[in-house]
């Protein structure tokens, strides 16, 4: 790999964004090059800044710091050799098949007789000829995806970005299209040069790409780079692949640590604020009833998803979720239940309550809130209040799904009320007991 | 919420343009000679060419300004803090306080003939603009990110991309508020035509001076037959305009999903099936590419937002100054002309306020006790509403003040008769648009609460109150924020009338504007105007506003 000059070059890339109060970082440090003939995928939570990565290498994005180089020059504006292909396809509605490929051939000064040779060419070559005249509204969404591979495939583009293209689609379309898109690409029926995947399917790339490019958040990162050397076609359960797919969970999923270091600190606090990761409680308990009747006491977490039918995304944030919680540790990649995670499978609606509410005071974010709700008058806050508050600690967008989570979690343990018409948060008397004897005012 | 820095001088600024406006007017030429008018079946449709000319003319004008200032508020962040709010007075601003200034302040400049014509369009434009540039705005603003993303990747043009992803984002709302703007300025068009300001008269050749010269003198079968007129011309555009394009806008609808009952034309059919017109659509397609490549010779596809472009600053900072100045003038000028309006005239602009508030939320009340059970009958009732919604919608399109001449002979024999014939007239012009939301919200109430509701045994009561309220509650909030303005708006031609060489008024803020214009008293039109526009935006902010965000948050249907 080393022997051609990369295609594409990120050095120490950061970018940031600010509002009033604080600067938060999307992305930090990243450099990663990309060379000719590779198909790379760059995997991480969401949340973790792989979105922005693509849009900072599809020049839709400036960094705030770093270099882009594409072929050893620096990148200025959007990137002419590049094209994307959306999560939502983004085709135009009132434009039929046909005109949204030949759109991107007509913007770029295409004659019109050129244009349509090409469009009906590109057409057949993704299997659809015979829609041409239909319009987005009239497809499935698999065969709407194929337009948008068409009509980003419609300038030759060098650099092939696909930002989750797959995601959109039901599980049969999204399998039937990721085969087609590995036959054009190994069977060179497509001049790219390059392919960039973002996505946070873990199976999905390990069965597509080349090399894998590993993301965490908090703040986004690069923390590993594999490569993956098995021959197209893959076999998903061939032992070699299941062992690369278990060794990019053991990644994501990473090790329990000491409590101290699993919690963070609480908002205002130095150090860095642990939020807590979008689960709901359902699938939290789904989760720990399905380990209880599992016969070893250790699980695969890459197996989990599909014997629980969820995404690996999701899976991944509900085996954070019950590791913070306690419930689970977590180690090279499999999950053991704790005797605590034994207990709250096995516990009646109001034991779990119970539980719930001792696991989630300890939480120093949960704690936090508790002792902010006690010190005011009448024992509560404005959901704007706490949501002015948090941003502080996260991002705009995620200040208010960390607050969602709190209040969600807060309800079922019912250490918290919330009054939607009013948008009130209340302190429970559930919640008066849980609160830290240091911190309570006498 | 109160009245922001930037609202106070936004009314300074306007109160200064007034006063400049008045100014000017001093020094108009004191007789407009203008052609008389002749009360004929045979002038009847040139009158009815011109007017539909100055309704083309002051069409076009809109939607020039519509997408200029729309464009400029939706991508320049700076612009936008001073042009939103701006849009949200002018939008509250009587349209014939407009006149005088407009009228006189032309006629000043240029031939009476000519500023006369041209102050006829302004009026006109300033009935038909603001709606179709807050939703030309709205639609700029809620385009996809990705559809965005799309177009910048692909290296769209600025033309390329107005042509292909932001008009058609907006054809639907832009086409459904041009049928608005259209029956708001047929609503205006006898005040634009016809006028008379201080000692000078005005008439302009056309349909709304026939009517108001027909009405004056009491002519009752040429009153008819112009009312005939203004119908046919207004079912004409309904069917070989507006219908056509609803039903060719069909494929801008952005939703995946096919719409149960997509709208029909016969016109559309029609054209669709001849020759001529698709040689016509050949000969367009043919330009249309010429022009897309030689467009595309000049400009350069647009790069990715980068915050403000650092070039356009100092311009920015430069035009805050000259704003800043000019607001500084024009609070000078509106303070001097002011000190001519006395403590009584003040008195009266706020019991002239009071009276006319009384006889919005009359007009408003009317409509609603109406509209809604009649609305929720035709909304959750598909057969009724297949032969009541044609019927409902050719009765909203005739244009209310075209009817006023007749209301007010049926009701000047009563008691209290031109109070009650100025909340008809507003009701007239407001309760349809009321009517077309509430139809809507109630056909939009999900099946399967309907039937939870009929499985319940819910009493009608209780289903009213449980159900079919809170469902219709932002369709009925929508629909009131409409018809309100439009009955603020309406005051102006709903309190002060001449009919059959008399003058009418009662007391209310539009006689007291009528009164003011007609007697050239320039310190009281421009209290009475300030005053108006100052309790129409606080209204806005303190009632509807809250009441918007309060059906967009709790009562929305997911």
């Amino acid at each position: 790999m080393a022997q051609s000059p990369p295609l594409l070059e990120l050095i120490a890339v950061a970018q940031r964004y600010s509002n009033r109060q604080r600067t938060f970082v999307a992305v930090e440090n990243i450099n990663f090059s990309l060379h000719e003939g590779e198909f790379v995928a760059i995997l991480g939570p969401s949340g973790c800044g792989k979105s922005t990565l693509l849009r900072i290498v599809a020049g839709l994005q400036k960094p705030s710091e770093g270099r882009v180089l594409y072929r050893g020059h620096p990148l200025s504006g959007v990137n002419p050799y590049a094209t994307i292909v959306f999560q939502t396809f983004a085709l135009f509605p009132w434009f039929s098949v046909l005109e949204n490929v030949a759109l991107a051939l007509k913007a770029r000064g295409v004659p019109p007789t050129v244009r349509l040779a090409r469009t009906m060419e590109l057409l057949d070559r993704v299997g659809l000829d015979g829609f041409e005249s239909a319009y987005p509204r009239e497809l499935s969404g698999g065969m709407r995806q194929k337009v948008g591979f068409a009509r980003a495939m419609a300038l030759n583009p060098e650099l092939l970005c696909l930002d989750e293209p797959f995601s959109a689609l039901d599980v049969l379309s999204a399998e039937t299209l990721r085969s087609e898109l590995v036959e054009l690409w190994t069977g060179g029926k497509i001049p790219t040069k390059a392919i960039l995947l973002v996505t946070h399917h873990i199976e999905e790339a390990v069965f597509l790409a080349d090399r894998i490019v590993v993301m965490d958040k908090g703040p986004g990162r690069i923390v590993a780079d594999l490569s993956i050397p098995l021959s197209h076609p893959r076999v998903r359960h061939a032992p070699a692949f299941t062992a690369l797919v278990d060794q990019v969970y053991s990644l994501l999923a990473g090790q329990t640590k000491a409590e101290p270091v699993e919690l963070g600190s609480a908002p205002g606090e130095p150090g860095v604020t642990r939020g807590l990761p979008q689960v709901s409680i359902g699938h939290l308990t789904g989760l720990l009833e399905h380990l209880t009747r599992l016969s070893t006491p250790h699980a695969d977490i890459y197996r989990l998803p599909e014997q629980l039918g969820v995404n690996s995304d999701a899976m991944l944030r509900l085996v954070e979720a019950a590791e913070l919680l306690g419930f689970v540790t977590v180690q090279n990649g499999d999950v053991a239940l704790t005797a605590l995670g034994d207990t709250f499978a096995a516990a009646g609606i109001l034991g779990r309550k119970g539980i719930f509410a001792v696991r989630i005071c300890r939480l120093p974010l949960i704690r936090w809130l508790l002792t902010l709700l006690h010190a005011s008058e009448n024992h509560c806050l404005t959901w704007d209040v706490v949501h002015i508050a948090l941003e502080l600690e996260f991002p705009p967008g995620e200040a208010q799904h960390q607050l969602d989570t709190i209040v969600d979690w807060g309800r079922y343990a019912e250490v918290l009320a919330y009054d939607d018409s009013r948008a009130l948060i209340t302190l429970e008397s559930e919640g008066l007991l849980h609160l830290p004897p240091a911190e309570k005012p006498s | 919420m109160r009245l922001g820095g930037g609202e106070w001088s936004l009314l300074l600024a306007i109160g200064g343009v007034l006063a400049a406006g008045a100014r000017l007017a001093a020094e108009a030429p004191h007789t407009l000679t203008t052609p008389d008018l002749q009360l004929s079946l045979l002038a009847l449709p040139g009158y009815t060419a011109l007017s539909l000319g100055r309704m083309l003319a002051a069409y076009l004008l809109s939607l020039a300004f519509t997408l200029v200032y729309g464009y400029l508020a939706a991508y320049i962040p700076p612009a936008r803090q001073i042009l939103l709010p701006l849009l949200d007075v002018l939008q509250s601003v009587p349209i014939l306080s407009f006149m005088p200034v407009v009228l006189l302040g032309l006629s000043a400049l240029l031939p009476a003939s000519l500023a006369a014509e041209l102050a006829a369009i302004v009026l006109i434009f300033t009935s038909q603009v603001w709606n179709l540039t807050f939703a030309w705005y709205q639609s700029l603003t809620t385009i996809g990110q990705e559809l965005r993303e799309a177009s910048t990747i692909f290296r769209f043009n600025r033309w390329l991309r107005l042509k292909w992803l932001e008009l058609p984002s907006a054809a639907i709302p832009l086409i459904w508020n041009s049928m608005m703007s259209w029956a708001g300025g047929f609503f205006f068009l006898m005040a634009a035509e016809r006028y008379s300001v201080g000692s000078r008269n005005f008439q302009l050749p056309g349909l709304g001076s026939f009517l108001q010269a027909a009405a004056s003198a009491g002519d009752l079968p040429m009153l008819v037959v112009g009312i005939a007129a203004l119908g046919l011309l207004v079912v004409v555009l309904d069917q070989l305009l507006w219908r056509p394009l609803l039903v060719w806008a069909e494929r801008f609808k952005v939703e995946m999903v096919a719409t149960a009952v997509p709208p029909t034309s016969w016109f559309y059919d029609w054209l669709q099936g001849s020759a001529l017109w698709r040689r016509c659509g050949r000969w367009a397609g043919a330009g249309n590419e010429r022009l897309d490549s030689w467009l595309g010779k000049y400009l350069a596809p647009l790069d990715p937002p980068d915050g403000a472009a650092p070039g356009c600053l100092p311009f920015l900072a430069g035009a805050r100054v000259v704003i800043v100045a000019l607001v500084a003038y024009g609070a000078f000028l509106a303070f001097q002309l002011l000190q001519a309006v006395t403590p009584e005239e003040w008195t009266a602009i706020g019991l002239a306020l009071l009276a006319t508030l009384l006889r919005v939320t009359a007009a408003l009340g009317i409509a609603l006790a109406w509209t809604i059970p009649v609305g929720v009958a035709i909304g959750t009732n598909p057969r009724l509403a297949r032969w009541l919604q044609p019927v409902v919608q050719s009765l909203a399109s005739l244009p209310a003040t075209a009817l006023f001449p007749a209301l007010l002979l049926l009701f000047l024999g009563w008691p209290g008769g031109l109070n009650v014939a100025a909340v008809m007239l507003m009701l007239l012009g407001t309760q349809w648009y009321l009517l077309f939301n509430v139809i809507a919200g109630a056909a939009a109430i999900p099946q399967d609460l309907q039937q939870t509701a009929a499985l319940l045994h819910l009493s009608r009561l209780a289903r009213w109150r449980s159900l079919i309220l809170p469902s219709l509650f932002p369709a009925i909030v929508t629909g009131s924020i409409t018809a309100s303005g439009g009955a603020w708006n309406a005051s102006v031609v709903a309190e002060y009338t001449e009919f059959g060489g008399h003058h009418f008024a009662v007391l209310g803020i539009g006689a007291t504007l009528a009164q003011a214009t007609a007697a050239g008293n320039y310190a009281l039109l421009l209290a009475a105007t300030l005053a108006l526009v100052a309790t129409v935006v606080a209204i806005n902010r303190l009632l509807w506003r809250r009441l918007y965000t309060l059906a967009a948050e709790k009562f929305r249907m997911e």
